[in-house]
């Protein structure tokens, strides 16, 4: 139960989007955040600079002198910022380690990640947005597609508080029920059936559970799936992420290793978004400078729900791809198999029957567009399990903790009617999980503000 | 003819008894208005003090400093711990008293008093000059003078009394009504609404058969209300339980027509828990029998009160169908009961001082606040002496909060949420129950007693040394271990899972199955160490042992809660100014005045997103 955000402190987060860019915006927000950067700054003083200042500066860790990053700072006084109070706003390198790191590292130093929307709701404290234009920036920020934007809408239109509310609403009851057996136990009542006091525990618990379910669906639909294109160096990786984008956004030669990073892009197939991540290639001995990149595709990979296997079909056989692969950790992966340069290939049946082990495995050519719409049905396949088109799917992470907050207390409701404890202490738990749920639902009295208008809100903005 | 007092209590109920001994203890000049120097501390209805969470308020009135524990411990014919079979939140002590020697002991200690003065007469009118109080003017035509005045009026104002289709005004059976405040109010700008409470028949105990009732005998350890040194009772009285039937409720409905409550007259609101019998078997008709209990009004009497069979049905009817009562062939009824309805002034017309936001130095205790019970009545009357005298002194007022006490859910409750019926305290209206214990009001408030001026220094001497002493014990238990051999026969004795090697007692005590007791009886070691503690201590400690895991969660809530009180809105605070607040919002906080955000958001109608928006705008 979040009663307040605390106000005094500072806070950070990413401010540019999720992903890969070749620059990345950190912010810092509050009293300290001129002072907290200061501390990774060694010889220049941030500090008395105006506002709108922008300073180029490395950032070294404080305890081990070590470089973290070259970065430019720009400084925003209070009140005169996006939150009406001291910003400051990190331009540094776009990859998601260099990100990271910062962050941990300032959070080591006395700031806090900022809560979903903190930075717009610390705008709105400060009167820098009404609330009318807060909301309308949360409209924005969510919905980014089409599925997203429906999920969004059910939400605002009370279809997960709907369901939610139905089973706070039984738990309200139930508790009714233990209370009477507490406050009039002096009195000729007839006490709850115990035997239906457990069943509706277990539908309260059920129902949670299946509400958490369609939060991976709802997760997808909402955050996109990351898809993670993978492949021997030269595969065609590259080409076919520019094919699938219609686009130039990757940097495609012949040599080999030519892509050093991670690229990531988005496409919309069917409504819903995939988060496509090109790979640097993989290739055993790779020189030193590529080793990075490599490592880095391997955990790609292993962050991504999809993966698709590029590979060149007139130079692979079966017993080569098994080994180029085998170190990947493919397991529990949706790997869609793709033998590409099947332009150049004269007998692709032939070739293909040889890979008569390998499911989800389709002929493209990256190069002549062949085979790229079955690619794409492909992918939309690879969707998590689908609720019914009616069914309210949950897209916010902080529904799914409450849900499950509510059902660790009805386990301890139970286990607690097993070994006999008092109603007054079962009733604690009761009410707890009710609480959880009024999280969610904001029909509670007395507690969870600010936070509910603003869990529509991304991290940063 | 008067000295001009410091406070004037009108009414000398439960309320008015808390205010004037409160008041004059902590050293103001108090005068108590009451119609009829007899009727001081009436129980107008059962017999009976405490109760579930009742009990608990006056066990908080007792470690405030209050005396309503002390009467009824002086005056308890049977005690009894309700809840037993619960956990320790749950436990609410109850005493059946002599009605006729709890009355009698409250007007000795008042007496004892020498800053009270008495007054046999009727407030009429109360003088105000300048939207402040400065006085009464009795039906005598005395005008008496004073800093503030505090009422407690009970069922008095306006009462109008019902049995059958027989209706005349009173304020208790065979008392005059009081006529003029309610009025006067109204013209001041108060809202008043209308009430409606019952109270069963009184019949003769020698026309009773008691074999064929269940016996109801009290504790065979009975314990007391007060921390202090009261007498435990030797002797009890036994109470009885029998059941109306079928035949019963069929005479009771022969006279709906001429009952006051289905035929329209009675317009006030009744409480739903405390339902008239013709209420019970009207709106429970599946039931084939309610219980009766059977309860002796003193030592000495006869009569005997009839809980459980609330009416204002005729008196014949109420008769004949008490005769169909087993046990009752051959009743003989000394009184009927009856409906009475009365004036109240919806709560949230008042801070939390119990003080009202129109009229300075007014204040509102008891059923004039929609309350039922002795117990809620005699909490805000303890309230509002304490406050009216920290007023007049100039000091910072005394407002419990909600994780602190019963009388803190019970005022936070009223001057925010008001009531519709009357508001009668369960232990589900305070979410931090399992910390507002009968066995710790001592230890909650007897330093706020004492702090206030009110709770002598040998409470607050006793409550140390007892909270010292349970942390002795705690101190023990987790530093001792005992050996497998010394405690696995008791643990299989109460069928709990043995130990293989030595253990610390703490891990052993928590256990659900095992108790202190039973530990001390294997353990000599243990026994020894707990011989020079009483067992009021003990307990206290085995609780903090056995709960201390729930008991530390709702600290964590209750502090949050506090945090949340802790943000003030101040006095004049310009609601206008906060655009989207929904109107209903708006009214009430204009309305009700919260000084706190906390406050505001236990207003029913002030939604969270309001909340929100007050925050925002009080630049928290």
């Amino acid at each position: 139960m979040q009663l307040f955000y605390n106000h005094n402190d500072t806070i950070c987060a990413v401010a540019t989007p999720p992903g890969m860019g070749a620059i990345a915006v950190l912010r810092l927000s509050g009293k300290d955040a001129i002072g907290t950067i200061q501390k990774f700054i060694k010889n220049k003083n941030i500090t008395d600079k105006p506002g709108y200042s922008a300073i180029f500066a490395s950032l070294t860790n404080p305890e081990t002198d070590e470089i973290l990053d070259e970065v430019v700072i720009t400084l925003f006084r209070a009140p005169a910022s996006y939150t009406g109070e001291d910003v400051v706003e990190i331009s540094c390198h776009g990859s998601i380690y260099i990100q990271q790191l910062l962050l941990q590292q300032f959070v080591k130093h006395g700031c806090r990640l900022a809560q979903p929307g903190e930075f717009t709701m610390r705008a709105f404290t400060h009167g820098k947005l009404d609330l009318s234009r807060a909301e309308a920036v949360a409209d924005l920020i969510s919905g980014e597609n089409e599925k997203a934007h429906k999920a969004a809408l059910g939400q605002m239109r009370g279809g997960v508080s709907k369901e939610i509310e139905i089973l706070r609403q039984q738990l309200i009851d139930f508790a009714a029920l233990i209370e009477l057996e507490l406050d009039f136990a002096e009195e000729d009542v007839e006490f709850a059936n115990r035997e239906h006091l457990y069943k509706l525990i277990d539908e309260i618990i059920t129902k949670s559970e299946k509400l958490i379910d369609t939060f991976h669906y709802g997760n997808a639909i909402k955050n996109g799936i990351p898809t993670v294109i993978a492949g021997k160096p030269n595969a065609g990786k590259s080409t076919l992420l520019n094919v699938l984008l219609n686009e130039d956004r990757a940097l495609v030669s012949d040599i080999a290793g030519t892509t050093r990073d991670t690229i990531e892009e988005n496409i919309i197939i069917d409504g819903i978004n995939f988060r496509l991540i090109d790979t640097a290639g993989i290739r055993q001995h790779a020189e030193a400078i590529e080793g990075m990149g490599i490592e880095r595709t391997i955990e790609k990979i292993s962050e991504a729900s999809v993966v698709l296997y590029v590979f060149d079909i007139n130079d692979t056989t079966p017993e080569l791809l098994e080994k180029e692969t085998s170190h990947l950790l493919l397991e529990n992966k949706y790997i869609i198999w793709l033998a590409n340069k099947c332009d150049a290939c004269n007998d692709i049946e032939t070739k293909l029957s040889a890979f008569k082990n390998y499911n989800n495995i389709l002929p493209i050519s990256s190069k002549t567009g062949e085979g790229i719409e079955q690619l794409k049905t492909a992918l939309a396949a690879a969707l998590p399990h689908k609720p019914n088109e009616n069914d309210v799917v949950l897209t916010n992470a902080r529904h799914v903790t409450s849900l499950q907050e509510t059902i660790q207390c009805l386990q301890t409701v139970k286990a607690g009617f097993q070994n006999n404890i008092s109603g007054e202490l079962v009733a604690f738990d009761i009410r707890e999980a009710i609480q959880h749920l009024g999280n969610i639902t904001g029909a509670i009295t007395s507690d969870d503000l600010l936070g509910s208008i603003f869990t529509r809100f991304c991290i940063g903005k | 003819m008067f000295k001009e007092y410091d406070i004037i209590v009108v009414g000398a109920g439960h309320a008015g008894c808390e205010a004037a001994n409160a008041a004059a203890k902590m050293g103001s000049a108090v005068l108590l208005i009451t119609m009829d120097m007899a009727k001081i501390a009436q129980m107008s209805c059962n017999p009976a003090m405490g109760g579930v969470a009742k009990g608990q308020i006056v066990r908080e009135i007792d470690a405030l400093g209050g005396l309503s524990g002390i009467v009824s411990d002086l005056s308890t014919i049977q005690f009894r711990m309700l809840n037993k079979s619960k956990g320790p939140a749950m436990w609410s002590p109850r005493s059946q008293n002599d009605r006729v020697l709890f009355a009698l002991t409250w007007r000795k200690m008042l007496e004892k008093n020498v800053n009270v003065d008495f007054w046999q007469d009727s407030v009429q009118e109360i003088l105000i000059n300048d939207k402040a109080v400065v006085g009464v003017i009795t039906s005598m035509g005395q005008t008496i003078y004073s800093k503030s005045v505090v009422l407690t009026n009970g069922t008095f104002l306006n009462g109008i009394i019902h049995v059958g289709e027989k209706q005349f005004g009173g304020g208790r059976m065979g008392e005059k009504a009081s006529v003029g405040i309610t009025e006067q109010l109204k013209s001041l700008g108060f809202e008043s609404g209308r009430m409606k409470t019952g109270t069963p028949p009184r019949v003769d105990g020698r026309t009773l058969d008691y074999s064929k009732m269940e016996e109801q005998p009290g504790d065979e350890n009975p314990g007391k209300f007060s921390y202090s040194k009261t007498p435990l009772i030797k002797d009890q009285r036994c109470c009885w339980i029998t059941y109306t039937n079928e035949k019963v409720h069929k005479y009771l409905k022969e006279g709906f027509d001429q009952s006051p409550m289905y035929s329209g007259r009675i317009k006030g609101l009744g409480p739903r828990y405390c339902p008239s019998i013709e209420d019970k078997i009207n709106r429970f008709a599946e039931r084939e029998r309610h219980q009766i209990f059977v309860e002796p009004e003193g030592w000495d009497t006869v009569e005997i009160y009839v809980n459980g069979f609330s009416t204002s049905l005729p008196e014949h009817i109420q008769l004949k169908a008490l005769k169909a009562i087993s046990g009752f062939e051959n009743v003989k009824m000394f009184r009927p009961g009856y409906a009475i309805e009365y004036d109240f002034f919806p709560p949230t017309q008042l801070k939390p001082t119990l003080e009202t936001h129109n009229i300075t130095n007014l204040y509102f205790a008891g059923q004039i606040n929609g309350t039922t019970g002795y117990e809620e009545a005699a909490c805000q009357g303890l309230m509002a002496g304490i406050n009216a005298h920290l007023k007049n002194k100039e000091k910072e007022p005394l407002v419990l909060n909600r994780s602190e006490a019963y009388v803190g859910v019970l005022i936070d409750d009223l001057v925010n949420k008001g009531t519709d019926e009357p508001y009668r305290m369960f232990t589900s209206r305070a979410e931090f129950r399992i910390l507002l214990r009968q066995d710790n009001a001592d230890l909650r408030l007897t330093d706020i007693g004492y702090r206030v001026g009110l709770a002598r220094e040998d409470r607050l001497i006793r409550k140390q040394e007892k909270e010292a002493n349970i942390y002795k014990i705690i101190d023990f238990i987790k530093k001792t271990s005992v050996s497998a051999d010394s405690i696995n026969p008791y643990l299989e004795s109460v069928d709990s899972a043995n130990i293989n090697q030595q253990m610390k007692l703490i891990s052993i005590a928590t256990r659900p199955q095992v108790s202190l007791l039973g530990l001390e009886k294997m353990n000599s070691m243990l026994a020894t160490f707990l011989s020079p503690f009483d067992e009021e201590t003990k307990i206290a400690a085995e609780i903090l042992i056995k709960y201390e895991s729930y008991i530390e969660k709702e600290k964590d809530l209750a502090y949050k809660l506090l945090k949340f009180d802790a943000l003030d809105i101040y006095d004049d605070f310009d609601y206008s100014l906060v655009q989207n607040l929904s109107s209903e919002a708006r009214e009430k906080l204009i309305k009700q005045k919260p000084k706190t955000l906390g406050q505001a958001s236990r207003i029913s109608g002030v939604n969270p997103s309001d909340v929100s928006l007050l925050m925002v705008h009080l630049g928290k």
